[in-house]
């Protein structure tokens, strides 16, 4: 199972270099202008707030390092309310995918604005049952229920708490 | 009656015979606790001879019922401190000691006391002690063994340190004693809540890590503990074993880490090619800089072979192939495992490098994509930087002088890459190829120059461009000439190139960049020479133009010359000939052009804009605060008489169309009062033990001039000037007089009358000259300034003042002028203040009442943190009543003092729940994007407090917050969603 004492399935995971804060223009801080919601705003929701690695409270790596979320997999239209996010999973075996997806998800749920229309789904061929784990994600209900689930809600709070 | 001589212990004891004799174990025990109560008092008056019969009286105690013991050990304290003990006794004492108490089986405070009798023998009778050789360190074993109390642990960790440091005999018990330290090792204590012992786990990891990284003697058996412990699950296990293991690499030698270090490397390995924390990563690698310098400078006897070199040897065969795969995972962990160690020494350095640059350069010409390049150019960079440790490049054994041809090379290709990342490494690698004397030839600088100004002006990205101006700034003061003789003359001809889309904003930006690069190379006297002519006369070109937009370029040129002046401080030759060059011409362009513009309206009227002289402003400080007090002297003499008198003859161009009077009474004179504030700029930075000339003349001048002028700039830089003067005035009657002169010119024009903002601007700026200082006469005008806060029309303005009072001010009453700045004056001012405005705020109407919030928002805002939040608890009321007063100052000021106080002081915050949510929540849609920012910081904050108070309030933030998640600022929306997250997971299950 997805919990916290899981052995660890991908020991030595590839390490990739975090891109740093992202700096604040002067523009930003212009109380007038307003600043449209970009990808690299959408990107850092996950990578500042979904911290403890998924399986390994003591590795805590950040999605990014992982190259579970990149930027470029992060697509956004302000205008249209929408947000499309692909997500890598760390194997293509990884059983945790449903687990990374859905907390992926429910950050972003609980940090868009609700005009947004949310779709998170697997990097086309990076994982062995991709189309599955890309239905639950879709499936509202589904997602609803498991944010029911007191154990799998625990899991995927561990996962949103922030980086300490 | 022992302590003052009126009786004696002797007679003391035999009162109390028939008690200490007592067949009842309690009556005994009371005897002897008051005879022990009475030694610990006068222990220092008795005598030899008592002393000795004492002594055994007591060691024939230590048999004695256990309720007696704890006073007898008392006694035997009160005896340990007396000098007079005679020779021997300390022994037989401890020997009494080891032999009848078991003191493990004693309570915290008696086991205390044996070992504060043992620190105090040791203290005094180190000899006697190593008289019992090896059996006083297994004594001691025996009594420290099982100590549970960190109180007494931190004490018997010291006793063991002494044994070592001060060579005890350990005999055959160095197992025993590590033994019975080394296993509380890692130190697993959390202290209690509201410890009223203060003793942190930090304290007991340095004084256990003090006493096994005290001694090679130990390393046998901690080496293979510590590698033990380096694989455990708890990470503050791993740290404090790679901590203890970088303390014992001080002390020890090949001999003692022979044995162990293969398993050494291969932890060390293993957890920097597997950690996800920066921290272990760290200690991993100062761990294995600690070993390589462990190993560089042991000294050896001549059969035995240098580790060293074969340490290295598996280092480079496990790493160095990784270098070779700049995509993967373990290519960075592997060139920090190999920069740790090749910095331990030069012998090191020389060994790795020797291997790995080579394959370096080679793996750069074998990779084409720029973001491979530039990881490995980065690694190069690192081993670059640690040649810089050793200063110049040995041309015999130096690997990197054999690859001087590749190395510049490929750094020379980074430079002119199209990935603005890849320049960035390429332009700090230049730097530290320049700084390694004698590395780069007179043709290579050449080609680093020409790269520098081909970046500094033509590069589109600005990052590179900077980086290459800084590049110039930290190599110009190494090589003087070839900046000023190749760098300084292309700039000034770009500055002077006349374009024909001249106004054309690329134009503009090349100018921009010429004028910052001639800052930033201005390192040496003999550049500064050359680059202040240039700045000079670009300054009067610009002023000539008179075209629009000239404004800004004044103000650049200024701001290029402020940081000139920064960087001539240090030196006083370039000081001086920068005062000397730059602060009369300023001064003449500025008479020119006020008086110019009585005759003719238009031109070179921008020099006289508030902002350029504000930009003057620094410029002439920065050439002022660090001059020699001779030197400051002689400018004084001539720069107080142009303003008093009108003496003009030490300017460059002194012939005017008319008589220079800024003092003088007149409407056409306005242009030149406004040049009080170069005055200003002068004579306020002049170091204290400068005396101005004719100071009083000219301090009655400006008070008339601040109190009298209509316009507003003029008035305040008069004040100010005041203001910088008075400070720094000597106390004493002149002081004394000239204040009250100010007082008495101020208090009609507060009144009443068309000039009420000009007396407040006075008064403020006096009250803040004083106030630093604690002039008695600061807290009169403090008053006066708390009692305009009720004026309906200056109490605004009043209220802003506190603002004035508190912060640094830019220009004058700062260190940086040698102003007489108090550190505590803050401080201070709150405590004398903030009572009075408390009251004054319950007292006021209620259209004045948010002068006084205001008020004290300012003066919170400036308080150190720590004192805030120790003061605030007592203004809580009034800091909520704040929340919901309408001006933006007021509001944000307050959501900054009340976010730390919720996270340090959650229970006293908890009270007001309530309010606190209400207020916060209506304050993320304020208008002002800082007052939205500052509300939900404080949200998010109130997530600190504790849970229960929270959650019936948490769907309804929940809710709130989904409104700034839409806001138009994407910084709001940031915080919206740190706080809304943590909203979330209040109560939740995983928190």
């Amino acid at each position: 199972g997805p919990g916290g004492g899981a052995p660890l399935e991908n020991a030595n995971p590839l390490i990739y270099r975090r891109s740093g804060e992202r700096p604040v223009t002067a523009r930003e801080e212009d109380d007038e202008l307003p600043d449209s919601i970009d990808d690299r705003e959408i990107f850092d929701i996950p990578e500042t707030h979904l911290i403890r690695s998924i399986n390994d409270p003591e590795h805590p790596l950040t999605l990014e390092e992982l190259n579970v979320v990149e930027q470029v997999r992060v697509k956004v239209n302000d205008a249209e309310s929408t947000v499309a996010v692909e997500f890598t999973p760390t194997i293509p075996h990884c059983s945790m995918a449903t687990l990374i997806g859905l907390s992926i998800k429910v950050k972003l749920i609980r940090s868009l604005p609700e005009r947004f229309k949310l779709d998170v789904h697997i990097t086309p061929g990076t994982h062995a049952s991709e189309h599955a784990v890309n239905k639950q994600l879709a499936d509202k209900e589904r997602v609803a229920a498991a944010l029911e689930n007191s154990h799998l809600l625990e899991v995927v709070n561990q996962c949103l708490s922030a980086r300490s | 009656g022992v302590k003052d001589g009126s009786w004696t212990v002797l007679q003391l004891v035999e009162a109390l015979g028939s008690c200490l004799e007592n067949t009842d174990p309690r009556m005994r025990g009371r005897g002897i606790q008051l005879l022990s109560q009475v030694l610990l008092q006068c222990y220092s008056q008795l005598q030899e001879k008592e002393v000795l019969h004492l002594v055994l009286f007591y060691e024939s105690r230590l048999q004695d019922h256990h309720l007696v013991i704890p006073s007898v050990l008392q006694g035997l304290r009160a005896l340990s401190m007396c000098e007079v003990l005679a020779p021997g006794l300390a022994v037989s004492v401890l020997k009494a000691i080891f032999q009848e108490v078991h003191v493990q089986s004693l309570l915290q405070l008696d086991r205390h006391t044996v070992y504060s009798i043992i620190t105090n023998f040791m203290g005094t009778r180190e000899e006697e002690l190593k008289g019992l050789g090896a059996d006083f360190t297994f004594g001691f074993i025996q009594v420290m063994d099982g100590e549970k109390d960190p109180r007494n642990l931190l004490v018997a960790f010291q006793i063991v340190r002494d044994l070592i440091a001060k060579n005890y005999a350990l005999g055959p018990f160095v197992e025993e004693l590590f033994e019975v330290t080394s296993c509380y090792f890692p130190i697993d204590f959390t202290p209690p809540p509201n410890d009223p012992h203060g003793i942190q786990r930090e304290d007991l990891i340095l004084s256990l890590r003090a006493v096994l990284a005290s001694t090679p003697q130990f390393a046998e058996f901690l080496l293979p503990l510590l590698i033990e412990k380096m694989d455990s699950d708890l990470q503050s296990a791993k740290l404090d074993s790679l901590q203890t293991l970088t303390a014992c690499c001080a002390i020890y030698g090949q001999k003692e880490l022979q044995e162990f270090l293969p398993s050494l490397w291969s932890s060390l390995r293993r957890e920097v090619f597997q950690t996800a924390s920066e921290k272990v990563e760290a200690e991993c690698l100062a761990a294995l800089h600690a070993l390589s310098a462990c190993l560089s400078r042991s000294v050896l006897s001549s059969d035995t072979e240098d580790l060293l070199d074969s340490f290295l040897s598996s280092i480079l065969q496990d790493c160095r192939h990784h270098l070779c795969e700049p995509d993967m995972k373990l290519v960075w962990p592997s060139a920090k495992l190999l920069q740790a160690a090749a910095g331990a020494s030069l012998r090191a350095y020389h060994r790795v490098t020797h291997s790995v640059l080579p394959l370096l350069l080679e793996q750069y010409t074998k990779h084409p994509q720029s973001s491979q390049r530039r990881t490995i150019l980065e690694m190069l960079l690192g081993f670059l930087e640690l040649q810089q440790k050793w200063g110049h490049v040995e041309e015999d054994e130096s690997t990197l002088l054999s690859l001087h041809g590749p190395v510049c090379s490929v750094v020379f290709s980074a430079l002119t890459d199209p990935s603005v990342q890849l320049q960035l490494v390429g332009i700090r690698a230049l730097t530290v190829l320049g700084s390694l004397q004698g590395f780069l030839s007179p043709s290579d600088l050449e080609l680093v120059v020409d790269h520098l100004i081909r970046l500094t002006l033509h590069e589109e990205d600005s990052q590179s461009s900077e980086a290459a101006m800084e590049t110039a700034g930290s190599l110009s003061p190494i090589y003087p000439k070839v900046f000023s003789g190749r760098m300084v003359p292309r700039l000034e001809e770009e500055l002077q190139a006349e374009r024909e889309e001249e106004s054309s904003r690329d134009h503009c930006s090349l100018r921009q960049r010429c004028l910052q690069a001639l800052a930033a190379v201005s390192t040496h006297t003999s550049i500064v020479r050359e680059t202040v002519p240039v700045l000079l006369q670009h300054l009067r070109k610009v002023q000539k133009g008179s075209e629009a937009g000239s404004t800004q370029d004044l103000v650049s040129v200024c701001q290029s010359l402020h940081r000139v002046a920064l960087q001539c401080q240090q030196d006083a030759e370039s000081c001086w000939y920068y005062h000397q060059t730059v602060v009369p011409c300023l001064l003449a362009m500025a008479v020119q052009a006020a008086m110019q513009e009585s005759t003719q309206p238009l031109l070179g009227k921008a020099l006289l804009e508030e902002e350029v002289l504000a930009a003057m402003i620094p410029v002439i400080s920065a050439a002022t605060a660090h001059l020699s007090p001779e030197l400051a002297a002689q400018s004084v003499s001539h720069v107080v008489p142009l303003f008093l008198d009108g003496e003009v003859s030490f300017l460059p161009q002194n012939s005017f169309p008319c008589s220079f009077q800024p003092f003088e009474d007149g409407e056409c004179l306005e242009a030149q009062r406004r040049l009080v504030a170069l005055l200003m700029a002068f004579v306020c930075s002049l170091p204290r033990n400068v005396a101005v000339p004719q100071q009083e003349r000219l301090l009655r001048e400006l008070l008339a001039l601040s109190c009298s002028c209509n316009c507003p700039f003029t008035a305040t830089t008069a004040a100010k000037c005041f203001a910088g003067l008075v400070n720094k005035h000597p106390a004493g009657q002149q002081l004394d007089e000239i204040l009250q002169l100010a007082v008495n010119r101020m208090e009609p024009g507060l009144a009443e009358g068309p000039r009420r903002t000009q007396a407040l601007t006075l008064l403020l700026w006096v009250t803040k000259a004083l106030v630093l200082r604690y002039h008695p006469l600061s807290s009169h005008l403090t008053d006066k300034l708390l009692g305009l806060l009720s004026d309906a029309e200056l109490g605004p303005a009043a209220a802003d003042g506190f603002s004035l009072l508190m912060a640094e001010s830019q220009d004058v009453l700062h260190k940086g002028c040698h102003a007489d700045v108090r550190i505590m004056f803050r401080q201070r001012f709150f405590t004398d203040n903030v009572p009075k405005l408390v009251q004054g705020f319950h007292g006021a109407g209620p259209d004045v009442k948010a002068n006084y919030l205001k008020g004290l928002s300012h003066v919170l805002n400036h308080l150190p943190k720590p004192v805030l939040v120790t003061e605030l608890p007592t203004l809580l009321s009034l800091l909520l009543e704040a929340l919901s007063c309408s001006d933006r100052v007021v509001q944000l000021s307050t959501l900054s003092c009340l976010q730390p106080l919720l996270l340090e002081a959650p229970q006293i915050m908890s009270l007001h729940v309530d309010t606190l949510v209400t207020k916060f929540l209506s304050l993320t849609s304020s208008p002002t994007m800082a007052v939205r920012i500052a509300a939900l910081r404080c949200a998010h904050a109130l997530t600190s407090l504790p849970t229960t108070v929270l959650l019936p309030y948490k769907a309804r933030v929940i809710r709130a917050l989904a409104k700034p998640l839409d806001d138009k600022k994407r910084l709001v929306r940031k915080e919206a969603v740190a706080a809304r997250g943590e909203w979330f997971l209040l109560g939740s299950p995983g928190r």
